[in-house]
C-alpha cells in the first residue's frame, strides 16, 4: 500500500494475506484516478444528470418553530435511489469501471446501499450481488424487490446474527474467492484501507455543497452540523466541509436503540472499546475477550457494531462531538418532522432530528442547525406502522 | 522446545498437520477428540481459538466456532486447552487466531501465555505482514515462531518478504476462497510450492481445501513440508454430534489412513 490509511492510531488494513492485492489495487487506481480529468467529468455528469446534485439546502420553517432555533436541512433524501448512497456507489462503480472489472459486490443493510449498487450495476451493465442478512432482507423487503428489479442477485446472510455485520464477513468470503474479476463496493467509511478515504472523497460533494449554500443563504457557516452515524459516511461526508471552520460544533448521532443501559443499542463510539474488525481499527461493540457483540436499532442502516476510525480519530481528538438517541425518540422525531414539513425522513437520519429535538428549548433562538437528512423514509413506512399505528 | 525446521528436518517425508476449533462441539470433547488425534500420528497441532466472526473461513468452520463459543469456550480456557494437551504429549502447536482476541487480551501477555501453555507459533488470520510489527517482536520476545500466509494471488516480491518475517513456516493457501472441503486438489499446489522452495528455506505448509489422502499425496509430493487438514477433520465433527464414540474413531481412521499415504 502506498498510504498506512491510518487516523491517529485508528484505521489500517487488518485482512487475511489473500485481500492485501485487491486493496492495493483499489488504493492505486484511486489515487490514479480521482483527480483525473476525465474520470471527474464523467463523475460530475453522474451526480448533476444521474443522481441529481446538488441537493438543496431547505430552512424548515416549521420544524424551527418546533424546536425554537434555526434548522437547515441537507436535503440528500431527495437523491435519486432515497439516500447519500448514490453518491458513493457512482464514484467507487465508475473507478471500477475505469479499473476495467466487471463485476461488483456489495453488503447492506437497510437495504439503500444495496439498491444503490443495483442501480450502478445496471446503469454500467455489470453483474451485482449483494449481500444482506435475513434479519434484514424481512424487515427492508421493499429494497429488496428493488435491488432484484434493477437485475442484481441478491444473496441473503443467514449466519451470526442476520445484520449487516455478518452480510460484510460474507460479501469478504466471497471476494477472497472472486478477487481478480470483482469489485467490492464498500458502502461506509469503515472497514480496511483504502475504503475510509475512498467513501468519504466520494461523500465530500455532501459538505462541500453545504457549506457553500450556507454562505449563499445564510451569510456564514452554521453554528452546528448534525448527522447520523452508522459506519459514518453521511455524517463524514457533510462534516468534511466544515472541519476548516474551528467554530462549527459537529455532532454525530448514533443509535441508542432501547437505551445504551439496555445492551440493546449501537452507540459505538460512546460504549465501545477499541479493537479491531473488518480490517480497520475502531471503537467496537464486543465482549471483554473481544467477541463482537449483536446490535440494536430501529433503523437498519445503524446496526453495526463498528464506526468509521476517523469517527473515532475525531472523537479522540474532540473536534467532533458524538450523542445518542434511543427508538422511541427516534420515533417520535419521525412523526414530528412530517407532520411539520411533509418530508418523510429516513429513520437514520431521523437520529439526527431527534437530537435536534432533544434541544429544544435549550439553544438561543438565532442558532443556526444544519442537518443532513441522508435518505427518505419510504422504506420505513412498514416499521413505523408497527411501532406506532397510525389513528 | 523442539523448532519447526527441527521437526520437518527429522521427519523426512511432509508432516500431517490436522486443524480443530478448540473447544468443538465441547471442552472435553474437544480434547478427547485431539488427543485422539495425536495418537492417530498427527506430526503437528494447528489449532484455532472460535470467533464470532471469522471472515476466513467456510461454513463448516463457522459453525464449529458456535458450536465452541455456545458450550463456553472463552480465550482464557482456550489456553488452558492447549496446556492439557502439551501436558498429554510434547507436540508442536501452532495457533489460529483472529487479531481482536490477541488485542483484546493484550498481545504480549497473550503471546507469553500462549508460550507458557506450550504453544510454538502464531498465525493471525487477519494480520498481514505490513502489520506484523504488532506480532512478531511479542512474538520473538515470548519466544515464539511466526507463521505467514501466502496465496495464489501473492506477488514474488511479496512472498519474498513474507518468507523474511516467517520463523515458523508458511502457511500456503492453496486455492482461492476460504476454508471448506472441496473435491479436487488446486492446481495452483504444485507451481506455488515448487516457487516457494526456491525464494526460501523456511518450511512450507499447504492448507485449505485438503480433503483426502490422495489430496495429501499429491500435496507431500510437490514437495511441500507438510499438509494441514482442517474442514474435511471439522466435518466428522459435525457429523457425529450424537455419537462421540464414532465421531473419535471416524477422525483417528481418516488420520491414520493419510498418515499412511505420507509414509
Ligand atoms: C438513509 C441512511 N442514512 C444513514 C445510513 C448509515 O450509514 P452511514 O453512517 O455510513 O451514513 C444509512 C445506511 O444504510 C442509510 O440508509
Amino acid at each position: 500500500m502506498e498510504n498506512n490509511g491510518r487516523f491517529g492510531d485508528f484505521g489500517g488494513f487488518y485482512v487475511p494475506e489473500v485481500l492485501i492485492p485487491a486493496l492495493e489495487e483499489i488504493e492505486r487506481a484511486f489515487y490514479r484516478f480521482k483527480g483525473d480529468p476525465k474520470f471527474v467529468a464523467q463523475l460530475d455528469e453522474l451526480y448533476t444528470r444521474y443522481a441529481g446534485r446538488p441537493t438543496p439546502l431547505y430552512f424548515a420553517k416549521r420544524f424551527s418553530e418546533y424546536v425554537g432555533f434555526k434548522v437547515y436541512v441537507k436535503r440528500e433524501d431527495l437523491l435519486h435511489g432515497g439516500a447519500h448512497k448514490v453518491n458513493n456507489t457512482l464514484g467507487q462503480g465508475l473507478l471500477a469501471k475505469f479499473m476495467g472489472k466487471t463485476k461488483l459486490i456489495a453488503e447492506t443493510g437497510a437495504g439503500q446501499h444495496g439498491l444503490a449498487t443495483a442501480m450502478i450495476g445496471a446503469l454500467f451493465g455489470m453483474q451485482t450481488k449483494i449481500f444482506m442478512g435475513t434479519v434484514d432482507t424481512r424487515r427492508q423487503s421493499v429494497n429488496v424487490h428493488k435491488m432484484k428489479l434493477c437485475g442484481a442477485e441478491v444473496i441473503p446472510v443467514a449466519g451470526g446474527t442476520g445484520t449487516l455485520k455478518d452480510a460484510i464477513n460474507e460479501a469478504l468470503r466471497y471476494w477472497t474467492a472472486n478477487v481478480i474479476d470483482t469489485f467490492y463496493l464498500f458502502g461506509s467509511v469503515c472497514g480496511p484501507h483504502p475504503y475510509p478515504t475512498v467513501v468519504k472523497h466520494f461523500q465530500m460533494p455532501i459538505g462541500t455543497e453545504a457549506r457553500k449554500q450556507c454562505i449563499e443563504q445564510i451569510g456564514k457557516p452554521p453554528d452546528m452540523v448534525v448527522a447520523c452515524v452508522g459506519g459514518g459516511s453521511n455524517a463524514i461526508g457533510i462534516f468534511s466541509g466544515f472541519f476548516d471552520d474551528k467554530k462549527v460544533r459537529l455532532i454525530g448521532v448514533e443509535a441508542g436503540g432501547e437505551g445504551v443501559q439496555t445492551g440493546k443499542h449501537c452507540a459505538t463510539l460512546l460504549e465501545g472499546k477499541i479493537g479491531v474488525f473488518h480490517g480497520s481499527r475502531s471503537y467496537l461493540l464486543q465482549s471483554d475477550e473481544g467477541q463482537i457483540y449483536e446490535t440494536h436499532s430501529v433503523s437498519a442502516g445503524l446496526d453495526y457494531p463498528a464506526v468509521g476510525p476517523e469517527h473515532c480519530f475525531l472523537k479522540d481528538t474532540q473536534r467532533a462531538e458524538y450523542v445518542t438517541a434511543d427508538d422511541e425518540d427516534v420515533l417520535d422525531a419521525f412523526e414530528i418532522f412530517t407532520k411539520s414539513e411533509g418530508i418523510l425522513p429516513a429513520l437514520e437520519s431521523a437520529h439526527a432530528l431527534a437530537f435536534l429535538i432533544s434541544q429544544k428549548g435549550k439553544l438561543p433562538k438565532d442558532t443556526v442547525a444544519v442537518i443532513n437528512l441522508s435518505g427518505r423514509g419510504d422504506k420505513d413506512v412498514g416499521i413505523v406502522e408497527e411501532h406506532r399505528p397510525v389513528q | 522446545m523442539t523448532t519447526y525446521k527441527e521437526t520437518f528436518g527429522k521427519l523426512n517425508r511432509a508432516a500431517l498437520i490436522p486443524f480443530f476449533v478448540i473447544g468443538d462441539p465441547d471442552f472435553e470433547t474437544s480434547l478427547s477428540v485431539v488427543k485422539s488425534a495425536i495418537d492417530a500420528g498427527a506430526d503437528v497441532l494447528e489449532l484455532g481459538i472460535p470467533f464470532s466472526d471469522p471472515i476466513a473461513d467456510g461454513p463448516t468452520i463457522q459453525k464449529a466456532d458456535i458450536r465452541a463459543l455456545n458450550a463456553g469456550m472463552t480465550v482464557r480456557k482456550a489456553l488452558d486447552f492447549i496446556k492439557r494437551v502439551t501436558d498429554y504429549k510434547s507436540i508442536p502447536i501452532g495457533l489460529l487466531v483472529y487479531y481482536n482476541l490477541v488485542y483484546q487480551y493484550g498481545t504480549e501477555k497473550f503471546l507469553k501465555d500462549f508460550k507458557a501453555a506450550g504453544g510454538s507459533s502464531v498465525l493471525v488470520a487477519d494480520l498481514s505482514i505490513d502489520d506484523s510489527d504488532e506480532i512478531a517482536g511479542p512474538a520473538k520476545e515470548a519466544g515464539l515462531e511466526t507463521v505467514f500466509m501466502i496465496t495464489p494471488v501473492t506477488t514474488d516480491e511479496r512472498a519474498e518478504r513474507i518468507a523474511e518475517k516467517t520463523t515458523g513456516f508458511i502457511y500456503t493457501v492453496s486455492l482461492l476462497g476460504v476454508t471448506g472441503e472441496r473435491a479436487s486438489l488446486s492446481n495452483m499446489v504444485k507451481p506455488l510450492v515448487t516457487k516457494l522452495k526456491t525464494l526460501t528455506d523456511v518450511p512450507v505448509c499447504v492448507g485449505f481445501g485438503v480433503s483426502s489422502p490422495q489430496h495429501a499425496k499429491a500435496i507431500a509430493a510437490a514437495g511441500a513440508d507438510g499438509v494441514i487438514i482442517g474442514s474435511r477433520i471439522v466435518k466428522m465433527i459435525e457429523d457425529n454430534l450424537n455419537d462421540k464414540q464414532k465421531m473419535q474413531s471416524e477422525i483417528s481412521v481418516f488420520i491414520t489412513q493419510v498418515k499412511s499415504v505420507l509414509e
